[in-house]
């Protein structure tokens, strides 16, 4: 029997694994927290509105006997928060929701939390292709990336101090999904791709499925340790053009910042930093570990690609995706759970 | 009937454990179950394309042939499967050594050689997309432990790297420190042998007359020559900038020496220094040792 704990429910992550956890019946109950209320429709996920340091995480913890936390809360796109945000939601956000698990006597056996392969950084002396155990090669220059090697850290010293805890970590690569918001896919969304000249990087994607896939299995089996999360293969950047059938927007290989500068502030397209790294040396990370416990991807990184395009071009004809009709409310949410025959 | 299913399950259930054995031993990315889409491009996961390679063997075999007329002994001393770590001595200012060393490999035993080099090439835009698209790898450990030892592959090291080709031509031929034997360290945790190899015409085709510090040190680079094509330079007129680049024909000799095999353990998490530098030092010494031999046999810079 599993009681589950899942941060950031509003998100798609948070509001889509509770929908996958629903389904099975081995897990007994899901709680999922957030500031905002969520944005999909739920069955049996109980929400709590809380603030965004996890104040009041210990408290939930302990009344609702929680033993596996599902931390999906960790902002990965710089573009989408300010960097005080990012510090607050991902520092000081992990550090509070480590410290309510870590409590004597809790009840918490199991940690799950989903990192990015933004870890790892993209530079000049990296290896062709990191595995969990490589260190990144330069120091880190974004809020974003310098945000997620402290929560890294901290989960690190949480699993050493906490060896009751088994704790998995996942670093994800760039998703690929319809209608998400990120530097990558923000990139692919334009009529023509940004790429620096000069450069042609070999990058690596996950489906959007078979990430949230690996998030459950996760969750299913006990997987200590760090996982790459990332499709098979690494493709040329050129050739991700090429799939998706657009063209490049050359960016200059000096001054290449300036020029993202001006994208950004003719609203043009915000590409930052870690992304303009990633144009110039690109970033390949080891999937066998995940495979060798037993996981299976259904995208290769060009299938993710193939994929794309076929939304891209289903887009074209009926236009953007809709936007989600359901909207949370709490009176009847309440209402159904107190009188839900389980 | 029941007994059947049973066995149907059992079966299934080996099938499933061999695919998944067999995809703990894949050594590259690929896994042949998911990637059925078609690709754009051969570029594999180092950045390599055997189209680029093909196009680059055709319009440098001229060169091979009639312009370095390059001689390849001791082939039978580099392993026709397998990860072996070829280490050569490394000169001329813009060394023409890489070239004709992994030339000569693919064209004389039809298997691919990656040449590691300094990550510098990757901050260059075009020339490094064309060195990654060409063979050519980071210099990184993690990089040549894969190629070595997970993919049985075979990869070219100069130890001595910018030292090699950034010392002046009255010092030709005198090999330079090999690194702190990095190389070796990275053979011996591969558990492959090295192939030392010596090379003679490097030297004479682009001499370093002497070198400009304050200059190098101004634009980040290991150094920069003066070589006496950059002097003859000025008399081409518009050509300038081909003369340069121009390589004198000297001859080339490459000889592959005997493999060095190591007793030590692969994947070992450290190796001790002593060891290492005892036969990063042996084979340096084969190298040195093997070139003086070639210069005593050698009567012409420009005829062997």
């Amino acid at each position: 029997m599993k009681r589950i704990l899942i941060t950031g429910l509003a998100t798609y992550w948070g509001g889509r694994l509770a929908q996958v956890l629903e389904e099975q019946p081995a897990v007994d109950l899901i709680v999922g927290v957030d500031r905002h209320a969520p944005t999909v429709e739920l069955d049996r996920t109980e929400f709590v509105r809380v603030r965004e340091d996890y104040g009041a995480l210990r408290r939930i913890v302990e009344a609702a006997e929680i033993d596996t936390i599902l931390h999906t809360h960790l902002l990965v796109d710089s573009t989408a928060a300010s960097s005080r945000q990012v510090h607050e939601l991902n520092v000081i956000g992990t550090m509070n929701l480590l410290a309510a698990a870590a409590t004597t006597d809790s009840p918490v056996r199991r940690l799950i939390v989903k990192s990015s392969t933004l870890v790892y950084g993209a530079g000049r002396g990296d290896p062709q292709i990191f595995r969990e155990t490589a260190r990144r090669s330069n120091s880190p220059r974004t809020q974003v990336e310098r945000s997620l090697l402290e929560v890294e850290d901290y989960v690190r010293d949480f699993a050493e101090d906490n060896p009751h805890v088994s704790v998995t970590l996942l670093r994800v690569a760039n998703v690929i999904a319809p209608d998400f918001d990120t530097p990558m896919l923000n990139a692919l969304h334009m009529p023509a791709v940004p790429a620096v000249f000069g450069f042609d990087p070999l990058v690596q994607f996950v489906h959007v499925e078979d990430c949230v896939s690996a998030l459950a299995y996760a969750v299913e089996n006990d997987l200590p340790g760090i996982f790459n999360v990332a499709a098979d293969g690494v493709i040329p950047w050129s050739e991700v053009r090429g799939i998706i059938g657009k063209p490049a927007m050359w960016l200059p290989p000096l001054g290449t910042q300036a020029a993202a500068g001006m994208l950004r502030r003719s609203h043009i397209v915000d590409l930052p930093d870690e992304f303009l790294s990633l144009l110039r040396f690109g970033r390949g990370v080891d999937n066998v570990r995940l495979k060798q416990v037993g996981f299976r991807y259904r995208y290769s990184t060009v299938g993710c690609l193939y994929d794309f395009a076929e939304g891209l071009r289903l887009r074209r004809v009926i236009g953007a995706a809709e936007q989600p009709t359901y909207e949370y409310q709490e009176d009847l949410e309440q209402f159904l759970h107190r009188h839900t025959v389980s | 009937m029941v007994k059947d299913d049973l066995d149907t399950d059992a079966e299934i259930d080996v099938i499933g454990k061999l695919a998944e054995d067999a995809g703990a031993l894949l050594p590259a990315l690929r896994d042949p179950e998911t990637d059925s889409e078609p690709r754009l491009q051969d570029v594999d996961h180092w950045g390599r394309s055997e189209h680029m390679r093909e196009f680059i063997r055709r319009a440098y075999d001229p060169v091979y042939r009639y312009w370095f007329r390059a001689e390849l002994d001791g082939l039978e001393n580099v392993p026709r499967d397998g990860g072996a770590l070829l280490v050569a001595n490394h000169a001329g200012s813009v060394p023409s050594d890489a070239p004709v060393i992994m030339h000569g490999i693919e064209e004389e035993l039809g298997r691919p050689l990656y040449g590691l080099a300094e990550h510098l090439f990757r901050t260059i835009p075009v020339i490094g997309t064309l060195w990654a698209r060409g063979g050519g790898v980071a210099a990184h450990p993690d990089n040549a432990h894969r190629l070595l030892h997970d993919e049985g592959q075979l990869a070219l090291v100069f130890p001595e790297g910018a030292k090699g080709p950034g010392k002046t031509y009255a010092e030709r031929y005198r090999l330079r420190r090999f690194g702190r034997g990095g190389f070796i360290e990275v053979a011996m945790r591969a558990g492959v042998p090295v192939v030392p190899i010596a090379v003679m015409g490097a030297e004479e085709s682009m001499p370093n007359l002497t070198t400009i510090p304050g200059l190098a040190k101004a634009f980040g680079l290991p150094y920069v020559p003066i070589t006496p094509q950059m002097l003859a330079a000025p008399f081409f007129g518009p050509l300038a900038p081909v003369a340069t680049m121009l390589y004198l024909p000297a001859k080339f000799r490459v000889k592959f020496l005997p493999p060095v095999h190591f007793p030590d353990k692969p994947n070992m998490p450290r190796y001790s220094k002593a060891r290492i530098m005892e036969y990063a030092d042996l084979v340096r010494d084969m190298i040195q040792a093997e070139l003086f031999e070639m210069l005593r046999a050698r009567r012409s810079v420009w005829f062997g």
